[in-house]
Formats: C-alpha cells, sequence, structure tokens
C-alpha cells in the first residue's frame, strides 16, 4: 500500500489547493496519519474510496479528541557579544517565549480496503475552536458506517457534523447538556463514600469526608539523636 | 390488590400476639398422625413465598446468570420462581440483573411501579448495590436502592447461580416472616406506604432527582474510633 507521503501528492496533485500534511505519529506504532482541511474533505474521501489502487471502502472506527487550549513555553538560546570586550565569547542567555495554542477538537478516521485487503489510511480533520467552531464535514454519506460514530463523537465530544442525516445523541439523553468526554467535563457531584479510595478518588473522599483524626503518636524507640546546636538559637 | 379497611383494624392499634395454644413439637407430633394444624398468617406467607414469579428482566451479564439458573443444572423450579413472566403485571420479583445506567434508570423504576403487590427486590450484583466498577463513572446508577426499595443484595460480580438460589431462599425466609397485621406488616397490606416509586426525569446533567429520600439517604461519615 502507499504511504501516507505518496497518497498526500497523489492527492495534491488532484486536488489543487487542498489543505493537506502528514502528522506523523513518533511512537512505536508509526501509524502516520493525513491532516485534510475541512474544505476539500468530503471530496477527498469519495477519492479515497473510489480510487481503484486504493479503494477504502470500509470506515472502521471513527474517533474524536479533545485538544484543550495550552501554553507551550518554547526555550531559544541567544548569544550576545560583550560590546565592552570584544574578544570575550558572546554571554550566552536562555529566552523562555510563551505561546497560547487554541484547543481544538479532532476527528480520526481509520480506513480500511475489502477488496486490496491493506489499510489503514488514517485522517484526521480539526475544528477551528472547541466552542462555536465546533464544525467539521460530515462522511456519513461517503461511508454508511459512521453514522453512529459521527453521532457519538457528537454526543460525547460536541463536534458538529455538517451535512449529517440524523444528528441526535446517541449515549446520553436528548435533554443532556454536557459533553462528558471533554476534558474539562465535570461531573454531578454525587460521590458517595468507599472504603479504599486512591488517585482521583481520593480527592474527591477527601472533599466529602472529614478525614479521620490523626492517630497519637507512638514514642519511638530509637533513642533521639543529639540536636545539632542551632545557630541563634536561645538555650 | 387486598385492601384492608382501616376503620376495622386501624395500624395505631398494638396487636400482641398470643402465646402459642400448641407448641411446635405438638404440632410436629399432630402431623405425624395426619393432623394439619395452621393459621391464616401461616398459610398466606407460605403460599406466598413458594411462588415468587421473577420478571424476565435482564440488565447485563448477571442476566446470564440468572438464566443459568434457570435451567436444568440449577434448576430455580425447585423454589417454586421457575415461572419468568414477560410482562410486569403478572410478576412477583424483579432481580436487577446487571449494571443499571442512568439512561435505563427511569425504565427499571417504571417496571416496579408497573408491578402489582406483594413485589419484591433483588439487587444483583455489584453494579446494581452500588454501580460496582463503574461507580466513578458519569452515567451509571451508584445503586437501584437509590430509587426503589429493595430487599435483597447478592454481592458478585457477578454472583454464581447457587449465590442467585440463596438469596432467593433469604427472600423466602423473610416473606414467610412476614405478619399480616400490625405495625410490622409488610408494604403490601398497610396504607401509610406508597408501594410506587416516583420515576426520576432526565436532567440537564444528571437524574432530576438523583435519588429517591422515601427510600434512600446518603452513608454518613465515617469517622475511624481511636
Amino acid at each position: 500500500m502507499e504511504s501516507p507521503e505518496q497518497i498526500r501528492d497523489r492527492l495534491l496533485a488532484r486536488f489543487p489547493g487542498a489543505e493537506i500534511s502528514v502528522v506523523t505519529n513518533p511512537g512505536i506504532a508509526a501509524q502516520h496519519s493525513l491532516l485534510l482541511g475541512a474544505a476539500h474533505a468530503r471530496a477527498i474521501a469519495e477519492f479515497l474510496r473510489d480510487d481503484p489502487t486504493l479503494k477504502l471502502d470500509q470506515c472502521s472506527n471513527v474517533t474524536g479528541i479533545d485538544w484543550p487550549e495550552k501554553e507551550i513555553v518554547e526555550t531559544k538560546n541567544i548569544s550576545t557579544p560583550d560590546p565592552a570586550n570584544p574578544a570575550a565569547p558572546p554571554k550566552v542567555v536562555e529566552q523562555k517565549t510563551k505561546r497560547l495554542q487554541l484547543g481544538f477538537l479532532e476527528v480520526v478516521y481509520h480506513l480500511y480496503s475489502i477488496t486490496h485487503r491493506h489499510g489503514p489510511v488514517i485522517f484526521r480533520l480539526r475544528t477551528g475552536n472547541r466552542t462555536d467552531q465546533a464544525t467539521v464535514p460530515s462522511l456519513t454519506p461517503v461511508w454508511r458506517s459512521c453514522e453512529f460514530q459521527e453521532r457519538e463523537a457528537f454526543d460525547l465530544f460536541g463536534i458538529t457534523f455538517d451535512g449529517h442525516p440524523d444528528l441526535r445523541r446517541i449515549l446520553m439523553w436528548d435533554e443532556f447538556k454536557d459533553h462528558p468526554m471533554r476534558r474539562d467535563y465535570a461531573e454531578p457531584d454525587d460521590y458517595e463514600w468507599e472504603p479504599t479510595p486512591h488517585g482521583t478518588v481520593l480527592e474527591k473522599t477527601k472533599a466529602h469526608y472529614p478525614p479521620p483524626p490523626a492517630l497519637v503518636a507512638a514514642p519511638t524507640v530509637l533513642p533521639a539523636a543529639p540536636a545539632a546546636p542551632v545557630k541563634g538559637a536561645t538555650p | 390488590m387486598f385492601k384492608r379497611d382501616p376503620e376495622d383494624c386501624p395500624l395505631s392499634q398494638e396487636v400482641t400476639p398470643p402465646p402459642p395454644a400448641v407448641t411446635e413439637a405438638e404440632r410436629d407430633e399432630l402431623r405425624r398422625q395426619g393432623i394439619l394444624l395452621t393459621s391464616l398468617q401461616e398459610l398466606y406467607t407460605w403460599g406466598n413465598s413458594h411462588s415468587v414469579w421473577p420478571l424476565n428482566f435482564g440488565l447485563a451479564c448477571c442476566a446470564i446468570e440468572m438464566i443459568a439458573a434457570s435451567m436444568a443444572k440449577f434448576d430455580i423450579a425447585r423454589f417454586g420462581s421457575e415461572v419468568f413472566r414477560p410482562s410486569p403485571r403478572q410478576a412477583d420479583l424483579l432481580i436487577v440483573s446487571g449494571t443499571v445506567t442512568k439512561k435505563m434508570a427511569p425504565q427499571v423504576i417504571r417496571l416496579w411501579n408497573q408491578m402489582p403487590e406483594p413485589k419484591y427486590c433483588i439487587a444483583m450484583g455489584a453494579c446494581a448495590i452500588s454501580g460496582g466498577p463503574f461507580k466513578q463513572g458519569y452515567n451509571v446508577l451508584k445503586g437501584i436502592d437509590r430509587f426503589i426499595p429493595v430487599d435483597i443484595y447478592i454481592p458478585g460480580c457477578p454472583p454464581r447461580p447457587e449465590a442467585l438460589l440463596h438469596g432467593l431462599v433469604q427472600l423466602q425466609k423473610k416473606i414467610q416472616g412476614f405478619k399480616l397485621t400490625g405495625p410490622d406488616a409488610p408494604r403490601h397490606l398497610r396504607d401509610d406506604q406508597p408501594c410506587n416509586c416516583p420515576v426520576p426525569e432526565f436532567g440537564e446533567h444528571d437524574l432530576e432527582p438523583p435519588a429517591n429520600p422515601e427510600v434512600w439517604t446518603a452513608p454518613p461519615a465515617i469517622v475511624r474510633k481511636d
């Protein structure tokens, strides 16, 4: 099967002006993916499905990802020569710049070809932000198997799929307002005591139940080491 | 449903059971001679306890164990509960067998309300008792006893069919201990206790209300004593 770079080159030749880039996966799986712009996504999807050498006729998986706003700190070394003594080695100053990366939502599609028995080809679509531009084009008209999975991403992540034939919540009830898979989701505060809390559950326990009274410290068995004299302390 | 006239037998009236005229040993001796001595209360609870018909209703993997309990190897028919009814109108026992999601909870409570009295509820498995492994999730009810009164809790994940049979026998013992009159009478023989539970609404963030205060209160803070 063609590599993502080859597919990207072929797509750029076929759709000039489309935004297509390769997102590399640095992990051991090395499943690199294509990042598509929303404008040409539908046409590219149809091309991937119908192209005789690719023939990606099955969309097996649609996944949502939430990328919240995050601050990126970039460190740069700047060397400035000393004006008083030009012969001395330049002074190196570490300069940190902070950059705010806006949050967005992402949808990942995994494609396989039943005809040619190859795959997966992975591509991603990104929304403009996490609030009012959380829209990507729906690919349900291209692969029918996307229908329920896009509804799931709509339900749990709040991604609106433009052109979906039946975009309703699928897991939670219709009256539900939140999107539980978003990282800033706050679940209802109905914690109940449990015997062995740990991790985030322990934090909830502390918030809901008073801590047990501290045990009375038992006298130490070992003789205490002579304390070092503290400077300036009055005896 | 059997309705008692409140004027005829008010609940406030203290009923002191008279001492038994015939002792247990004498009754056994008489039974060997072919004479059966009993009371209406014993007959009533004996009949009730040996024909507990469960609702044919499963939620998750515990339901598989419930089905296994009804098959030949474990044979729930030995205890008179083989008639799984497909309609809540004909069932006596609601076995909550599995995870109750918040989306499913109103339907479970509606089934409970549709069952005629006398009715009993078994919470089968960790999920039905407390939410189990999904207790900290946003979408799972932390125990069906938040909304309906539960008679028997069967722990396990899932409990084996023997555990379900044991729970059923415990329920039968509980039914056999019922009094027909007086302040200890069960819910279905009293006028002051409702047999229906309010069905929660789907709210914007959670079920509204998140629990039925008539049957459930939050567990108290546990502070270790030193």
